[in-house]
């Protein structure tokens, strides 16, 4: 089993568990949904973002483990950070959970994330590690083009 | 037969299957993912390599000894499938992709030329997405209505209603035998004598029947039957229509090009006889060939046997995994067939699925493209385990210890 816990690590099953900021958020101005219809995982991703900063943010939605655990991962990391820092997070976690190449990526870079490098030896879950991400970036994204047209 | 009996042909058969020489994430392997596709034996493999090796050329056109030798198996095959299903004529066995270019040929010919705005077309509530689409897309183009008939929480067809959802604007009736998702085997010939009685024509879609239960299309009386040869232990790509001839004579080709013609003049061009008005270009011919070796194979085991032995493997597969805490088992019908489809409280389908992969079982996660199945359940997904003539108790426990696994995993 010690190939099944490089993926369901301690971390992740807990925040499986017990996923963290995992709520609606009132005051959002950034919103955005995911939807995985491989697997039917669907999560809805809300930020208060002021002056660039993530103030808050939340998550709701229904998963695997993987993808929940990200989620809640997620949230936590980001909380605080600037959009372009969030954004930098985002593609330095996407490069940890599909990069074949071998070339590590830095897991200081990436704090507690690292947990999900054992996704990147189960092809067919890489989508459900990054679901969450996909949609926090699309939130940030899409809210963007809204405020530039206003 | 008692069961044993049955073990000891089981311990045969799965000689035959190559594939269980082949180890799996270090394990031997435990393929309990029937309803995606079956593995092939020996039999089918030899009689794809025999033609591309032996008898290669293209059929119905060429005056050589190959292309009378490819001509000769694909025909013979197409026999084969015909006495399989104990149709009438070989006229009516039209060779297609798989049972979903069946159900779209039918939707496209018969359906384009049936059905006006207005109209109804009645399919079920445990469709797979095949015998959904295509119907919608048609509805869509003449303005007619998708009529659902609806099932109870066992997952069986709430028969009732079927028959209040009968009327005089009905064009079509088209409902799957047994459900790929909840293994519901469906009372086709009662659905098929109502639907006759006010004279609308019922499509059967096959892809889970044929493989696991015997099949009359003249004494159940169904118009047209769609399967697909990969679930029958056949290759991909090759899969069957079978409609009444004198349906299939009246409906208009579905797609055009070589082989069903009988002359072309930029003015006017004349059909081919059935079937081949249905077969444009090229066809499968290995493919053909390969589901007519998979008829013999399955022949020669007997339906009838297969059907009590896979059975009795249910039966004894939601006993085991009804003993399990926290598992519940979707589709529940009193007649079933072959597909186990449970959920674990509070893992997810698709986490199931991985830990069984390292296993060696491999089992299907997912909605099963029948997305409005999973809706009624209030579910996203299920992991499915469903079986084939060469699965074992051994299989069922293996799974059993799979589960605990996660379960472990999880705790």
């Amino acid at each position: 089993m010690a190939d099944l816990r490089d993926l369901y690590q301690e971390v992740i099953l807990d925040h499986h568990k017990k996923p963290r900021n995992f709520h609606k958020l009132e005051n959002a101005n950034r919103r955005a949904d995911g939807y995985n219809p491989l697997c039917g995982d669907k999560l809805s991703v809300y930020m208060q973002v002021e002056n660039g900063v993530i103030r808050d943010i939340g998550f709701v939605g229904a998963g695997c483990a993987i993808s929940t655990a990200s989620a809640s991962m997620m949230t936590e990391s980001l909380k605080g950070k600037t959009e372009a820092e969030a954004k930098a997070v985002f593609e330095r976690f996407h490069e940890l959970v599909t990069n074949h190449s071998g070339s590590q990526p830095d897991p200081a870079a990436l704090g507690k994330l690292a947990v999900f490098s054992g996704v990147r030896e189960y092809p067919v879950r890489v989508k459900c590690a990054t679901l969450a991400w996909h949609t926090m970036h699309a939130a940030l994204e899409g809210n963007k083009e809204t405020v530039a047209t206003e | 037969m008692t069961t044993a009996q049955y073990e000891l042909n089981v311990r045969r058969i799965r000689e035959d299957f190559p594939i269980f020489r082949e180890p799996v994430n270090g394990k031997s392997l435990v393929y309990l993912d029937n309803a995606a596709t079956t593995q092939k034996p020996q039999a089918v493999l030899d009689a794809i390599m025999r033609f591309y090796t032996k008898e290669c050329a293209n059929i119905h056109r060429g005056v050589h000894y190959l292309s009378e030798r490819a001509t000769e198996s694909y025909e013979t095959s197409r026999d084969k499938i015909r006495r399989f299903i104990n149709a009438a004529s070989v006229q009516e066995i039209v060779f297609v992709r798989g049972a979903t270019e069946a159900i779209n040929l039918v939707a496209q010919s018969y359906g384009r030329t049936h059905v006006r705005p207005g109209d109804e077309v009645l399919i079920s509530a445990m469709e797979h997405h095949s015998n959904i689409v295509p119907w919608q897309l048609l509805c869509e183009e003449k303005g007619a209505w998708l009529r659902i008939v609806p099932m109870d929480g066992n997952g069986e067809l709430l028969f009732e209603h079927y028959e209040r959802l009968l009327n005089p604007k009905t064009r079509m009736v088209a409902v799957t035998n047994v459900s790929n998702s909840l293994g519901t085997i469906n009372p086709v010939r009662e659905i098929i004598r109502l639907a006759h009685e006010r004279n609308v024509p019922v499509l059967v879609d096959g892809a889970q029947a044929v493989q696991h239960m015997r099949m009359d299309v003249q004494e159940l009386d169904c118009d047209f039957l769609a399967f697909s040869g990969h679930k029958m232990y056949g290759p991909t790509g090759i899969g069957v229509l079978y409609g009444k001839e004198r349906l299939l004579a009246a409906m208009p080709p579905y797609q055009g090009g070589g082989d069903m013609i009988s002359s072309v003049t930029f003015e006017k061009t004349l059909y081919n006889r059935l079937p081949y008005k249905f077969e444009a270009g090229t066809p499968n011919v290995a493919g053909g060939i390969g589901l007519g070796a998979a008829v013999d194979y399955l022949q020669s085991i007997g339906m009838d046997s297969i059907f009590a032995y896979e059975r009795d493997l249910m039966d004894y597969g939601a006993q085991v995994l009804g003993e399990l805490e926290e598992l519940r088992i979707i589709g529940t019908a009193k007649e079933k067939a072959s597909v186990l489809s449970f959920i674990l409280e509070g893992i997810h389908p698709h986490d199931i699925g991985t830990i069984l992969d390292r296993e060696g079982i491999a089992i299907r996660t997912g909605h099963h493209c029948t997305q409005p199945v999973m809706e009624f359940f209030g579910i996203p997904a299920t992991a499915r385990a469903s079986l084939g003539l060469y699965n074992t108790r051994d299989d069922i426990d293996a799974l059993v210890a799979g589960i605990r696994k996660v379960k472990e995993v999880f705790r």
